[in-house]
């Protein structure tokens, strides 16, 4: 074995090893803790105890000591929310009682409205109409001039306040189409996707049914989707003869839409956020582009 | 056929006869309850673990079987060191570790390119299933047998004796690897309790608790039977990894199955005690498992390495106990400004940053054992890849204090900077001293002359490095980013972004961050090679130093 406890770069420095040896050549050198490790490791500690002295930290039986500074992050929260609230009382209450149609007017108004409203959207609406508003299939787009209900302000706020579809909302719009395949032939649904995708100004798949596709359209489509396909915005029936489609305009997916219909629901608004909020994201909406 | 007649016709029952009696009906028992099982399966994940199960008891039922009429060898074993599970366990290291590094490389270009989240893999291969077989593979199969091949190799030499308990190492190293297999094909299958790093459901975590009881007597054991008059101290940090890991892993996982024939459970504890306890659990599976037993294997593996002796050992014990007192309170601040009350964020706050510390003593001490050996680093690749380890754990053990302070933790929680903290300390420092390890024990335990190449070590260190450096860089602008860009406010107080603005943002960063993992695993598939290579090419040396020999 060999000697662990005088081998020159143990004298070099100044200490020797514990005397110990595991595994022939495994030894360990006997120098004090390193000064400036101990006395950071003190001053974490000494600021360990003035922290929890400061904060609330030691757990009592029912509670836990409240700390000198009276911190808590539950208030902190609060004080903050308080303070956005107050500052911003005031335009909230004018935003509230303004008429709809003269908020835009406003500059001060219209200004706020457009910032809250972008938080409000970004928050609740993007998941669906996405962060640009661009919408996605079954999701309409906000930018364009295609809309379902109403692009006006005061459509667009109805519909945020009440929503499409949901049984949540008494006052929610309400509309149904069809499943066509209870009622038309294969054969008829065939024909009738061929008129309409003419009628959009799409290639139509079979020009022969195109005809045949116009009498089934004037019989079963009309009364809702109107006599020239311009859609209604008073039934949510949306205009078929423009190049703008909610779930695809393609053969395939209109002989979906025609046999089994379609359901879009969206929820209502009102009584989750507030009045300020509903009416800020509207005119956030109705000026992203396609705003009647 | 069990017990065997003598020449003279006399029925002896041996002492391996009635081991084998009772091996026989377990494994005959377990059998048939996988059968009955996989008949009544409640959920595919669950059927499809009896059958596993069912198919993996009769092979071994067979194989005993088989063997009970053969002649037990009498050869004298206690002599000789018992490195066959540990060549076992540094092939499974290897393994597990190339298929973690792997799918974390998947995972992390699904996060950049949604779309290989493929709609024919939906359910088994999106990054929701993905993911927790990516933590568990590199923290417990690859963390987890390097602790296990290393820690076996440590207690033997340094307590100068064979693995207690004979087959027992050896049913702990193929009980974690089976334990392993059932964990990661349960998370593609949907069996998750939803824990993090804690995802395996109630039959898995049961069979955990046998194999790691198991672990603690085979090194516990070996440690009482040493023949050295100390324990070494990386035997201390071994020892408390293990049996603070028993303790967590059962109290996070008290749980009550919905069926004795399904996967799914209910935790026992109640809303924002799961969370405490979770976050205890999670916590302290960073300090005892990645921080304490890894630290186990520098303090034998960077003294052997650079043939220099520790640098204190006064320094060892000091930080040892402050490390091991301290960092079990300090799981509050994964959940600052959440339904956990103030009083125990602040205290796994203060905790936090009095570990720094104690930490670092694990650091200095590795790398001030190097001193009067710095040459090394620019001749030795291992030493250089052991020295960029405590590098990487000096600079992660730094950088979670600051980030359990509220203030920071108010920027930098649920971003990406927690991510890059994580594998700051899960690449640099325990794969990089697990390759030090690795590349230190293969000619040892193989009995070759050498690494078949060093270039390829060096090779294997650059790459590595500079995949760690693009992963941590890249994730601290992400985080950091996504960190302003959520509390980004305008002059009304309204938030500016939304979360898919976020998202959208950090698209090139998250390409960065996967070309970082390509770099990282193809350093660990040249060190396969070279372990291989190592095996089959290099010749072998003459002397053999497996035998037990107490150094004093």
């Amino acid at each position: 074995m060999m000697d662990h406890t005088t081998s020159s770069e143990e004298k070099e420095k100044g200490v020797g090893t514990t005397g110990h040896v595991w595994d022939e050549d495994l030894q360990e050198f006997n120098n004090p803790l390193p000064r400036w490790w101990l006395w950071t490791f003190y001053a974490t500690i000494l600021w360990g105890i003035g922290y929890t002295i400061a904060y609330p930290a030691w757990p009592l039986i029912n509670d836990s000591t409240a700390g000198l500074l009276g911190y808590s992050t539950r208030a902190e929260v609060a004080a903050d929310i308080e303070a956005v609230e107050t500052s911003n009382k005031s335009i909230n209450e004018r935003l509230e009682s303004v008429d709809l149609v003269d908020i835009e007017a406003d500059d001060e108004l219209s200004a706020y409205a457009i910032s809250a409203g972008g938080a409000v959207y970004q928050t609740w609406c993007a998941q669906c109409h996405g962060s640009g508003a661009a919408g996605a299939v079954g999701y309409p787009n906000l930018l364009d001039d295609d809309w379902l209900w109403g692009g006006d302000i005061e459509s667009i706020h109805y519909t945020i306040s009440h929503g499409i579809r949901n049984e949540s909302d008494d006052d929610a719009h309400f509309s149904q189409m069809p499943a066509f395949n209870e009622l038309l032939e294969e054969e008829e649904i065939v024909q009738v996707v061929n008129y309409v995708q003419a009628l959009s100004g799409n290639a139509a798949n079979d020009l022969t049914r195109v005809e045949l596709g116009e009498v089934v359209y004037q019989e079963n489509c009309a009364s809702c989707h109107g006599d020239t396909g311009e859609g209604d915005v008073y039934q949510g029936a949306p205009n078929i003869a423009d190049a703008i489609w909610l779930y695809g305009g393609d053969y395939e997916t209109l002989i979906e839409t025609v046999s089994y219909s379609r359901y879009g629901v969206m929820p209502p608004w009102i009584g989750r956020i507030s009045e300020s909020k509903i009416r800020a994201v509207s005119v956030y909406v109705h000026q992203l582009g396609g705003g009647e | 056929m069990f017990a065997r007649r003598s020449k003279l016709g006399v029925r002896i029952l041996r002492g391996t006869d009635m081991a084998n009696y009772i091996k026989l009906t377990v494994l005959g028992l377990v059998v048939l309850f996988a059968m009955l099982g996989a008949s009544f399966a409640r959920d595919l994940a669950y059927q499809a673990h009896m059958i596993l199960i069912m198919i993996v008891a009769a092979g071994l039922f067979l194989w005993i079987l088989r063997k009970t009429d053969e002649p037990v060898s009498a050869v004298d074993l206690s002599h000789e060191y018992n490195d066959g599970v540990i060549r076992a366990g540094v092939i499974a290291t290897a393994f597990w570790g190339v298929i973690g590094f792997l799918v974390g490389v998947v995972i992390a270009f699904q996060l950049a390119f949604p779309v290989l989240n493929f709609e024919w893999a939906q359910g088994y291969a999106n990054f929701g299933r993905l993911r927790p077989l990516h933590t568990s593979a590199v923290i417990f199969a690859f963390g987890g047998n390097a602790l296990l091949c290393c820690s076996f190799y440590i207690v033997q030499r340094t307590s100068a004796a064979r693995l207690w308990g004979g087959n027992l190492a050896w049913f702990v190293f193929w009980g974690y690897q089976f334990f392993i297999v059932l964990a990661a094909t349960g998370y593609l299958l949907g069996g998750t309790q939803s824990k993090e790093y804690a995802e395996p459901e109630w039959y898995v975590d049961l069979w955990l608790t046998v194999v790691w009881v198991a672990y603690l007597a085979v090194f516990l054991g070996t440690i009482v039977k040493r023949r050295e008059p100390h324990i070494y101290v990386a035997n201390w940090f071994l020892l408390s990894f293990i049996v603070t890991v028993a303790m967590l892993h059962v109290v996070n996982n008290l749980t009550i199955p919905v069926s004795i024939w399904g996967s799914k459970s209910v935790i026992i504890w109640p809303g924002v005690q799961d969370a405490m306890v979770q976050w205890w659990y999670g916590h302290n599976a960073v300090g005892f498992f990645l921080t304490a037993g890894f630290l186990g294997m520098m303090y034998y593996y960077i003294p052997k390495q650079a043939q220099r002796p520790v640098f204190s050992y006064k320094l060892s014990i000091i930080h040892f106990w402050a490390l091991i007192f301290i960092y079990i309170w300090a799981g509050p601040h994964h959940l600052h400004y959440t339904a956990l009350p103030d009083w125990a964020s602040t205290l796994g706050m203060v905790f936090s940053v009095v570990l720094w510390m104690p930490s670092w003593g694990g650091m200095i001490n590795g790398l001030m054992t190097l001193s009067g050996a710095w040459d090394k680093l620019r001749t030795d690749p291992i030493i250089r890849m052991m020295v960029i380890s405590l590098a990487f754990y000096g600079m992660s053990t730094f950088e979670g204090p600051m980030m359990s302070i509220r203030a920071v933790n108010s920027l930098s929680h649920y971003t990406d900077w927690t991510i890059g903290h994580v594998h700051s300390g899960a690449l640099g420092w325990n794969g990089m001293i697990t390759f030090g390890c690795l590349y230190y024990m293969v000619p040892l335990l193989w009995k070759r002359e050498r690494l078949y190449s060093l270039e390829l070590v060096s090779w294997h260190f650059w790459l590595a490095t500079i995949g760690i450096v693009l992963y941590a860089a890249s994730m601290w602008v992400t985080g950091i980013m996504e960190g302003l860009m959520w509390r980004e406010v305008d002059a009304n107080g309204f938030l500016v972004n939304s979360f898919a603005d976020t998202v959208s943002a950090k698209f090139p960063m998250y390409v960065v961050r996967g070309l970082g993992g390509v770099l990282y695993l193809a350093g660990a598939f040249i060190m396969c090679y070279n372990i291989w290579k190592t095996i089959r090419v290099v010749p072998e040396k003459e002397k053999s130093f497996s035998t037990a020999i107490p150094a004093e």
